[in-house]
């Protein structure tokens, strides 16, 4: 590995961080509700798509159809019977049911699938990839990386194009101003706010699917995946889903700089640049310029 | 069109309103007078359904929507111009109006019609509505209630905060909307434009109805005795 | 177990003329705090009269009841919900090694160890209060896998096997086990009437206001940023006391464990169940915990399970937790913290 390759690289695993973190910061930018679970609904896309790869017998890619639409019922669901009501609950009731939920997640996968490590075969995505001469130095990519990194920007640009371009986003984003005046003008606010959890539950299953592939995963995997998302959040500006972008690219550029150094140090740095940015610059690098979601 | 009976409305241990009953007839202006902290927002909150009464009725239209959540009752004809407008402040004037079109089309109120009747509010459609002056935030939130099709309209301190030749342009919207039809509840600080405009006044006080009369038959003097819970001269 | 200020009745004799009197005590509170001086001093005697079989569960029960007292100084009267107290936790253990290692008395240690872990969290404090609610809450936590992740990568400090805490082959076994069981209890009672002592001051006073709505509470004059560092630090300082407290118990700590996030998951479960914002809710919650890691940890999973779905049903369905729920309707106040105004005549 060289310098060059460790940026590129940085920036291709970047992807996978803002793919994970984009709907932890959908859900705080438009419902102001911090999903403790998220991580944990990531792994449950990996789980999900492993159980039914398996049972199907269809190679990974093709399950997708079925694991994000799953994905967006179960956080439509979580919606209507825990996130509506938690945040009607008072300030700490979001923190504490979610964090309830992450529990509960984590120990069901453990009772019903095991502890064990698993994986996802990715098939020839993952064996393959592109060999490029940038700088005066041959780097290695895989395909698997380009592709997580280009499903990373699609999403996010289908996000934002739903959020600005369409009457849904609309409505969206009024609710995110001001809730108590949505409601006043005529606004249905729970099924608005059902939808965005089902999106950030079937974005975090994608992200799921995708740390299956490039990595091992079990059911304790939630809480760093979490931790993950919510730096990348936090590091790019809070509310900003292209900040979150940079957040992620950050972090992955850290994480694959600090490689060059000493591979152990990797998680360490990225936590260590994360508190440097909380002191420093809280508001992070950045952030919405204007209180919108987009 | 709408009556309210014996409507009590609490904030956790805090009594906001005692009993309040009033009834508009269709086509009418009503003037809700009162000082502040009488209770007049929160009557038409209460009547939004963005607080539900603890006790009374309101009836609209001949049913019972006393315990309708206001996205129902916005569907049924009732909108509201909120205290201080409160617009969405990310989202542009024509994206505002847009979202109170709860009812996917509109035949009343469609936005070539409500650009027509509210033309500052069409010079200013792709602007952001945190960059829009007092009086373009009150013309785009009075359009984006009636994009919803009201019959009923709620408008709250219409006139707050504005600058008096705006106060005037308001004023002139609102001739514009009682010679439309619609039936109108205003409450107003300036007692003077509110018995001008309106043909019914109501006086809170204290969270309680003090006067209810038509303005006609009202003299100045008894609804500002209601106005202040002093003993008015036929009292 | 007294109370820190104000006991007594204060007649606020001046518009009222009398007729109302504000009450910050009763007579079932003195009942209750003579009743814990009795059963404080019973305590203390077990390892004269009990042995080392009653001690052992003891500790472990007086450290939840610490932990639960000093998570709920954050969460019930700061409003801060920390996942990230196991860094304390590990802080006070690690510090505790690193004091013995040095040639000093473990027992004699255990303040220091608990004032390394204050220590830390000050400067600390100042990152993580940027961010409320749900973002402070991770925030702790990546504080913890900061502190897991540099233990686990030190082999001065017996990177990932953990260590063996020095200086405790001098004691005989049954003082050694008697020494921590008083060194538990101890801090169990000094969290409870430490936490007490603070809610029924000035300071409590002001941590209710921040809690039910900071705005307010900001333009009323109450230092907000203050108000949440002194119970974050304080509660820190307590922690890192538990962490020296286990580590002394078990004479062995690892970095995979005491700075899991299990801990916090106990924490949040002990609050939430006995009553948040109360003293005797997290006392309670904690003999609940006790009780069912007693009855149902050979579920494994389930039990995990079960503890996430109490916790999720009671803060939607009874958010005043158990005590709460069985004090609030009929008037029961064991430790009152409040100002109650009641007619005179």
């Amino acid at each position: 590995m060289n310098w060059v390759g460790a940026v590129v690289q940085g920036v291709l695993v970047g992807g996978w961080y803002a793919l994970a973190a984009c709907g932890l910061s959908l859900t705080f930018g438009i419902m102001r509700l911090v999903n403790i679970a998220h991580g944990d609904l990531a792994v449950c896309g990996a789980y999900l798509t492993l159980v039914l790869s398996s049972a199907l017998g269809l190679p990974v890619g093709y399950t997708l159809p079925l694991v994000l639409p799953i994905a967006f019922a179960i956080g439509v669901a979580l919606h209507l019977l825990l996130f509506g009501r938690a945040l009607r609950g008072g300030p700490l009731a979001p923190v504490l049911v979610t964090f309830g939920l992450s529990v509960m997640i984590e120990n069901l996968l453990v009772a019903g699938l095991s502890a064990d490590p698993r994986s996802l075969d990715a098939g020839r995505l993952a064996l393959a990839g592109v060999r490029v001469t940038a700088f005066g130095s041959v780097i290695t990519l895989s395909w698997l990386r380009i592709a997580g990194f280009l499903t990373a920007l699609a999403v996010l640009g289908g996000l934002h194009l739903l959020l600005a371009r369409t009457s849904f986003g609309r409505l969206v984003r009024a609710t995110s101003d001001d809730l108590d005046t949505a409601r006043l003008v005529g606004v249905r606010v729970r099924p608005v706010f059902a939808t965005v959890a089902g999106i950030a539950v079937a974005t975090a299953a994608l992200a799921g699917v995708f740390l299956g592939m490039t990595a091992t995963f079990d059911p304790y995997a939630g809480g760093l995946s979490l931790i993950f998302a919510f730096e990348a959040v936090v590091i790019g500006g809070l509310g900003s889903l292209w900040g979150t972008l940079l957040g992620g690219v950050t972090i992955g550029l850290v994480q694959q700089l600090a490689a060059q150094w000493d591979v152990q140090y990797t998680v360490l740095a990225v936590h260590l640049l994360f508190f440097a940015v909380l002191a420093v610059r809280p508001q992070g690098f950045f952030p919405a310029s204007e209180p919108e979601a987009a | 069109m709408i009556e309210v009976d014996a409507l009590d409305v609490h904030y956790g241990d805090f009594q906001a309103l005692f009993g309040v009953s009033l009834s508009l007839a269709r086509g009418r202006a009503l003037a809700l007078a009162g000082a502040n902290g009488a209770g007049k927002t929160t009557l038409l909150r209460a009547l939004m359904g963005a607080h539900l009464p603890s006790a009374g009725t309101v009836r609209y239209e001949g049913a019972d929507v006393t315990a309708l959540p206001p996205h129902d009752r916005v569907r049924r004809g009732i909108a509201m111009v909120p205290e201080g407008r409160r617009l969405f402040p990310s989202l542009t004037a024509e994206e505002n109006i847009k979202v109170g079109a709860v009812r996917a089309a509109s035949p009343d109120w469609p936005l070539a019609r409500i650009y027509d009747f509210l033309p500052l509010a069409a010079t200013v459609r792709d602007r952001r509505a945190s960059a829009l002056s007092g009086g373009e935030r009150q013309a785009v939130a009075i359009a984006r209630a009636l994009a919803s099709g009201p019959r009923l309209l709620l408008l709250d301190e219409i006139s707050l905060g504005l600058a008096p030749g705006v106060v005037e342009q308001v004023y002139e919207v609102v001739r514009g909307l009682r010679e439309s039809g619609a039936t109108l509840l205003i409450v107003e600080q300036d007692l003077d434009r509110a018995l001008g405009a309106c043909d019914d006044v109501v006086c809170l006080l204290e969270g309680r109805v003090a006067l209810t009369s038509e303005t006609a038959a009202a003299s100045r003097e008894d609804v500002v005795a209601a106005y202040f819970g002093t003993e008015g001269p036929h009292s | 177990m007294t109370a820190g200020t104000g006991g007594g009745a204060v007649t606020a004799g001046t518009a009222a003329e009398g007729r109302f009197a504000v009450r910050r005590w009763s007579r079932t509170a003195s009942v209750a705090a003579a009743g814990s001086v009795v059963a404080v001093a019973a305590l203390a005697g077990v390892p004269y009269y009990a042995g080392t079989s009653a001690e052992q569960p003891l500790v472990t029960l007086f450290c939840l009841v610490a932990l639960a007292s000093l998570w709920n100084l954050m969460a019930g009267f700061a409003g801060l919900t920390s996942f990230g107290q196991q860094a304390y936790l590990g802080a006070g253990a690690y510090a505790l090694y690193a004091a013995a290692s040095m040639g000093l008395d473990p027992f004699a240690a255990i303040p220091l160890a608990a004032a390394a872990a204050g220590v830390l969290s000050l400067p600390v404090s100042f990152a993580v209060l940027r961010l409320s609610g749900g973002h402070f809450a991770v925030a702790t936590w990546v504080l913890a896998e900061i502190l897991r992740l540099a233990v686990t990568l030190a082999p001065s400090a017996g990177g990932n096997t953990g260590v063996s805490l020095p200086g405790v082959s001098g004691y005989d076994a049954l003082l050694r086990q008697a020494l921590t069981y008083w060194w538990a209890l101890a801090v169990a009672v000094c969290s409870v009437a430490g936490v007490y002592a603070l809610a029924r001051s000035r300071f409590g006073l002001d941590a209710r206001a921040v809690h039910s709505d900071p705005v307010a509470a900001a333009s009323a004059g109450v230092a907000v940023g203050r108000t949440r560092r002194w119970a974050y630090c304080l509660s820190a300082f307590g922690t890192g006391a538990v962490g020296a407290v286990l580590f002394a118990n078990t004479l062995y700590t690892q970095p995979g464990s005491v700075f899991g996030v299990q801990h916090s998951v106990a924490m949040m479960f002990m609050v939430v169940i006995g009553g948040i914002g109360t003293i005797e809710g997290p006392i309670l919650g904690a003999l609940v915990f006790f009780a069912l890691q007693q009855a149902l940890s050979g579920y494994g999973p389930w039990y995990l399970v079960l503890l996430g779905a109490a916790g999720i049903a009671i803060t939607l369905f009874a958010p005043r937790g158990l005590w709460g729920s069985l004090a609030a309707p009929r008037g029961w106040s064991l430790f009152p913290i409040g100002h109650h105004i009641s007619g005179t005549s």
